[in-house]
């Protein structure tokens, strides 16, 4: 186990040089000046100058990939263009709203995409399924902005029962946090329900085609716990492997629902970064949800052996 | 006489049978059929989407204007028609591209095994970045642009057709055929091409429509942001983005090109989801 541990994490290195190799050439092999493009249309040639050596851009390319790379090792993302920060310090500033809105997310989306799937898997064929179904069909089509603006426009302008937008750091008390995350954490769920639903029924129904689960209902167990202690561990891993593969969802998503909510997190960050062209905070930005992305992959694998121990590694 | 007529009613039969097995086939291709129709027509049907009114600014939706208008008084629903055209162009073009890059890469991955373990390399790397993050750092780089969006859009969706297209390349390239093929000297080019390509191609056709819809969500989403479509072209995010200041007082701005974007959405799904059921019956049966 310890042995395929260290192997995966082994296995994250060269995609994270890939990753790394990725944002680094983009820089380089776009076509036209970068540094004229971030420095704007109205930019003074020592106003491009003085961008393209604080990216480095006026070296020998092998000379800024090697800087680049050391400075990586060394865990420095880079520094913004504009504020002159490194770009570590900015994303720790920014890093409670989105925790806890990715963290509020998942739990939303789980508590609810969950049962709904075993439900729709047990009433399969049923207007319950039809309608579990429908909204699954329907959570992927709806644009999380869209969600975002509805929900507000009902819960917070309407009926008046939450803030509008904003976000209440957890210093000033849980429930005022709650109360802020509580919206975007279901618009950004939407699309995350809609996919973890599907595939629990997907993997609810097969499982429960299987002789045991006939053997387990014949000899008198409860549905309770037929549905979930002998049917919902054994479909487990691809509900697993979905809730990773939402992980890219959640990310892009929350670029957007912070925007749409008013939420100074990585979101936030990113925006700001993009309409000032600050090109160091995106590279950053990349390699941190990058690497995000791969850890819970690698998580996610590991935790196969707890919900199927026939898994070894 | 009854010998020649029967044919017709059987085929005829066949067809309503087809459609009553894939209604969602066919909502799906009526509502887009219908999507781009507005499109074609929509300098006969709508006014000038960029025309400013200073005297209409705000305007709730009413009998004149039946979307509202938006803060600089432009008429919504005219904007909200031309806008089908960006969403279909960028979905479709985003499709093609992706498609056809992804294609060719993985037939190449999956029939010469020594490009494979680099390229797949760098496809798990592009797939460890989050599409929207990908496409934003192109822009960042570039002028923005239509054409650049498109491009910038593909990218981040070429990893997932790539592997997609190399397991089924990877599947075929064992079977005894191809290695007849092999055998009796057939050129490598000629086995990928008329032996191989034709295999890739209905999981190929339901991936393309999931591409298609995944690109008119991220080109609304990067427009949304303001970062997407040049703001001067009327597109769905952009119109969304022009009322995100607004939303509390005209909510329309928002809510009629979001449902646009959500009903366009969900009938490419709608499709793609028919034809995996029509063309996999592996899987239609389960669900």
């Amino acid at each position: 186990m310890t042995a395929y541990i260290i192997r995966r994490l082994l296995a994250t290195i060269p995609v994270m040089i890939v990753v790394a190799l990725f944002v680094f050439l983009l820089l380089h092999l776009t076509p036209g000046d970068p540094a004229a493009v971030i420095a704007g249309d109205d930019a003074s040639p020592a106003e491009i100058d003085g961008i393209r050596r604080k990216l480095g851009l006026d070296r020998p390319i092998w000379e800024q990939f090697v800087i680049y790379v050391g400075n990586l090792l060394n865990g420095d993302l880079g520094t913004s263009i504009f504020s002159n920060l490194p770009v570590l310090t900015l994303v720790k500033q920014r890093l409670e709203p989105t925790l806890v809105l990715a963290v509020s997310t998942l739990v939303v989306a789980v508590a609810f995409a969950v049962p709904l799937g075993v439900l729709a898997a047990w009433k399969a064929r049923t207007l319950i399924d039809r309608v579990v179904m429908g909204f699954s069909v329907l959570g992927f089509a709806l644009p999380v902005f869209l969600i975002g603006y509805l929900l507000i426009y009902v819960f917070a302008i309407e009926l008046r029962w939450l803030p509008v937008q904003g976000y209440k750091p957890l210093s000033q008390g849980l429930v005022g946090t709650a109360r802020s995350v509580a919206l975007p954490a279901f618009a950004l769920g939407m699309i995350y329900m809609a996919l973890i639903a599907r595939i629990t029924r997907a993997s609810m129904l097969e499982v429960l085609s299987e002789d045991y689960i006939r053997t387990a209902r014949a000899k008198g167990v409860a549905t309770p716990s037929l549905l979930l202690r002998h049917a919902l561990k054994n479909a487990a891993v691809p509900i697993v492997t979905v809730i990773g593969i939402g992980m890219t969802l959640l990310i892009s998503g929350v670029v957007l629902t912070e925007t749409v909510f008013n939420i100074p997190g990585l979101g936030r960050l990113t925006v700001d970064a993009i309409l000032k062209r600050d090109y160091p905070i995106i590279q950053g930005l990349i390699i941190i949800f990058a690497g995000v992305k791969v850890l819970v992959n690698l998580m996610i694998d590991i935790s196969y052996t707890f919900f199927d121990p026939r898994i070894r590694y | 006489m009854t010998a020649i007529s029967e044919p017709a009613p059987v085929a005829r039969n066949r067809r309503l049978e087809w459609i009553r097995y894939n209604p969602t086939i066919v909502i799906g291709s009526a509502i887009l059929a219908a999507l781009a129709v507005l499109a074609v027509i929509a300098p006969w049907i709508a006014d000038d989407p960029l025309g400013f009114d200073p005297l209409n600014r705000l305007k709730k939706p009413s009998a004149e204007f039946t979307f509202g208008t938006d803060q600089f008084g432009r008429d919504v629903y005219s904007r909200v028609i031309y806008g089908a055209r960006i969403s279909l162009a960028v979905g479709v073009s985003v499709a093609v591209v992706a498609t056809a890059a992804g294609l060719l890469i993985g037939v190449l991955c999956g029939y010469y095994r020594r490009v494979d373990a680099v390229v797949m390399r760098v496809m798990d790397g592009v797939m460890a970045i989050p599409p929207i993050l990908l496409a934003v750092a192109l822009i960042t780089l570039m002028q923005a642009g239509l054409a650049i969006v498109i491009v910038a859009i593909s990218i981040p969706e070429i990893p997932r057709v790539v592997r997609l297209v190399r397991s089924v390349v990877l599947q075929v390239r064992g079977l005894p055929y191809i290695e007849a093929a092999i055998a009796s000297g057939t050129r490598s080019r000629i086995i990928m091409t008329r032996h191989i390509l034709p295999n890739t191609l209905a999981p190929l056709i339901v991936q393309a429509t999931y591409v298609c819809a995944s690109a008119i969500l991220t080109e609304a989403g990067l427009s949304f942001l303001g970062i997407g479509t040049p703001p001067e072209i009327p597109s769905w995010g952009n119109i969304m983005s022009t009322g995100r200041s607004f939303f509390q007082i005209s909510p329309w701005i928002i809510f009629f090109p979001g449902v646009m974007l959500a009903v366009t959405v969900l009938a490419i799904n709608l499709v793609g989801d028919g034809l995996r059921d029509s063309l996999d019956p592996r899987i239609a049966r389960r669900l």
